[in-house]
């Protein structure tokens, strides 16, 4: 053969093509899949949004993100957008379909984006003080918290959601409310890159369980109460669960979201008793 | 390329080509005895279904890289060689997970950030330089299947030990968790042995093992 391949036109004419080839092959690889992935992804979070009020445990093993797909509707009445003074700034029901398109139904609220775009900014600047913390993130209204209003059977659950950073990246969890605003009645956790084995251990059942039933309001019904993740094998309160071994930082990045996000649904329930049963 | 072109046919399964495949399970493994892909060994250890996982992931990525490369190896400028064949294995694993994404959804969370690391793992790019770019593609994935399996077997002793005497359980990809020493019998969970550090130690143990039953893997000094 002809070709030189110590040439410098040989190699950069290789690297443009081999760039080209690889660059095309990804692009179209991505965008014919992107619809499948964002469905996926859709169905996976109406699927935790039903298992944080435990639609998954009545209605055995085979619920799964199909019949997450199907069912939505029957369980989740209404979708409410807040802004962190607990303002109502979009509020629809089971009977407005979710249109990817309204970007105020708080079934699209993208809690990830918000968080990185904005609250981690306000949150490294307003270390060390809650209420500095408070009035910053009550200045940033880029940041909406979406809440779920579920019927199950004669009950209803409000399902809350939060997200924050764990030891590598974000963490995020459902979190149901019973009717009475004081008690857990599940939650969903998950994260996107903690330590395989050690903190994303977040999204086993035995770490989701736990939540059942901890209280965020004491029965005096004015306190309110942090979710706390302790260290393992200690004593544990109404308001305490078990961390995970080997995953503390994971575990506080758990209990600083929960902390954080319930202010504003806390606030809500508290300016709104019609939630409040 | 300094190998000498064999006319007769070769059959498929040859002397020489099963040397690729077992050779790497013992005498030349990747872990143990190249020291590649510790970094892997040592995070992705905590249970045995991430390990297997990851096995399986990594010998994957390794065979198809293996032969696109070695399907080039005659075009490559050897001047921006590593390059290339970076591109290559970045790109393979970008694609495994836009398509373990859209077709088995549940697959890629449990892989979460395994497929990723998969690019870092020095044991590709060592046997693309070292193996595919001078041989034909189907040694090339011979190699890739015989490192693939060396390297998934040191991954997998070190998990069982390590989740074994950590959690005291066993974890089978597709079935439940297995608890093998249940809470009350005396056995106690052993933090030390889910963090990195033990498995530095039980990779150690497996090389000392290694090289007492064969002594030809001792190096002179």
């Amino acid at each position: 053969m002809g070709i030189n391949k110590e040439s410098n036109s040989y190699t950069i004419l290789f690297a443009v093509i081999m760039v080209v080839v690889v660059g095309g092959l990804l692009a179209f690889t991505y965008e014919s899949m992107k619809g499948t992935i964002k469905s996926n992804q859709e169905n996976e979070k109406k699927q935790n949004i039903l298992q944080a009020i435990g639609i998954a445990e009545t209605s055995g093993d085979d619920f799964d993100r199909k019949a997450a797909q199907e069912v939505f509707y029957d369980f989740v009445k209404r979708r409410i957008t807040l802004s962190y003074d607990g303002e109502i700034l979009s509020d629809l029901s089971s009977d407005d379909i979710i249109d990817s398109k309204n970007k105020m139904d708080a079934f699209n609220i993208d809690l990830r984006k918000e968080y990185k775009l904005y609250g981690k900014k306000v949150i490294k600047n307003n270390k060390g003080s809650k209420e500095k913390l408070a009035a910053g993130l009550a200045a940033e209204d880029r940041i909406h918290y979406p809440l779920f209003v579920c019927e199950k059977g004669d009950s209803t659950f409000y399902v809350v959601s939060a997200v924050g950073t764990g030891l590598w990246d974000d963490v995020w969890g459902y979190i149901g409310i019973n009717s009475d605003c004081a008690t857990i009645s599940g939650s969903v956790f998950d994260h996107k890159a903690e330590t395989p084995g050690l903190g994303s251990k977040v999204t086993e059942d035995w770490f989701q369980d736990q939540f059942v039933g901890k209280r965020i309001l004491a029965e005096d019904g004015v306190t309110r109460l942090n979710l706390e993740v302790k260290k393992p094998g200690n004593e544990l309160n109404e308001h305490q669960v078990d961390g995970i071994s080997g995953a503390t930082f994971t575990g506080a990045g758990v209990a600083e979201m929960l902390e954080r996000s319930f202010v504003v649904y806390q606030n809500f329930f508290d300016n709104n008793p019609e939630f409040k049963k | 390329m300094a190998e000498v072109e064999v006319k007769e046919k070769e059959p498929l399964f040859s002397k020489k080509n099963k040397r690729l495949i077992t050779d790497p399970l013992n005498d030349n493994n990747p872990v143990t005895i190249q020291v590649l892909g510790i970094c892997s060994a040592l995070a992705v250890t905590v249970q045995l279904d991430n390990a297997i996982v990851m096995s399986l992931a990594v010998t994957a990525v390794l065979v198809i890289g293996n032969i696109v490369v070695s399907l080039l190896r005659s075009l490559v400028p050897p001047r921006i060689r590593i390059i290339v064949q970076l591109v290559i294995v970045a790109s393979l694993v970008i694609l495994v997970d836009i398509v373990l994404k859209a077709f088995v959804y549940d697959v890629s969370k449990q892989l979460s950030v395994f497929v990723g690391l998969i690019i870092t793992n020095c044991i590709i790019m060592g046997r693309l330089e070292a193996f595919a770019m001078g041989n034909k593609p189907w040694a090339s994935a011979l190699d890739g299947v015989g490192n693939g399996l060396g390297y998934g077997f040191v991954l997998i002793v070190v998990a069982v030990f390590k989740e074994l005497f950590g959690s005291g359980s066993l974890t089978v990809p597709g079935f439940d968790k297995f608890q093998i020493f249940a809470e009350g019998s005396g056995y106690l969970h052993n933090g030390l042995m889910l963090l990195p550090p033990s498995s530095l130690v039980l990779v150690a143990v497996y090389i000392w093992i290694q090289k007492t039953r064969n002594k030809k893997l001792i190096e002179e000094h």
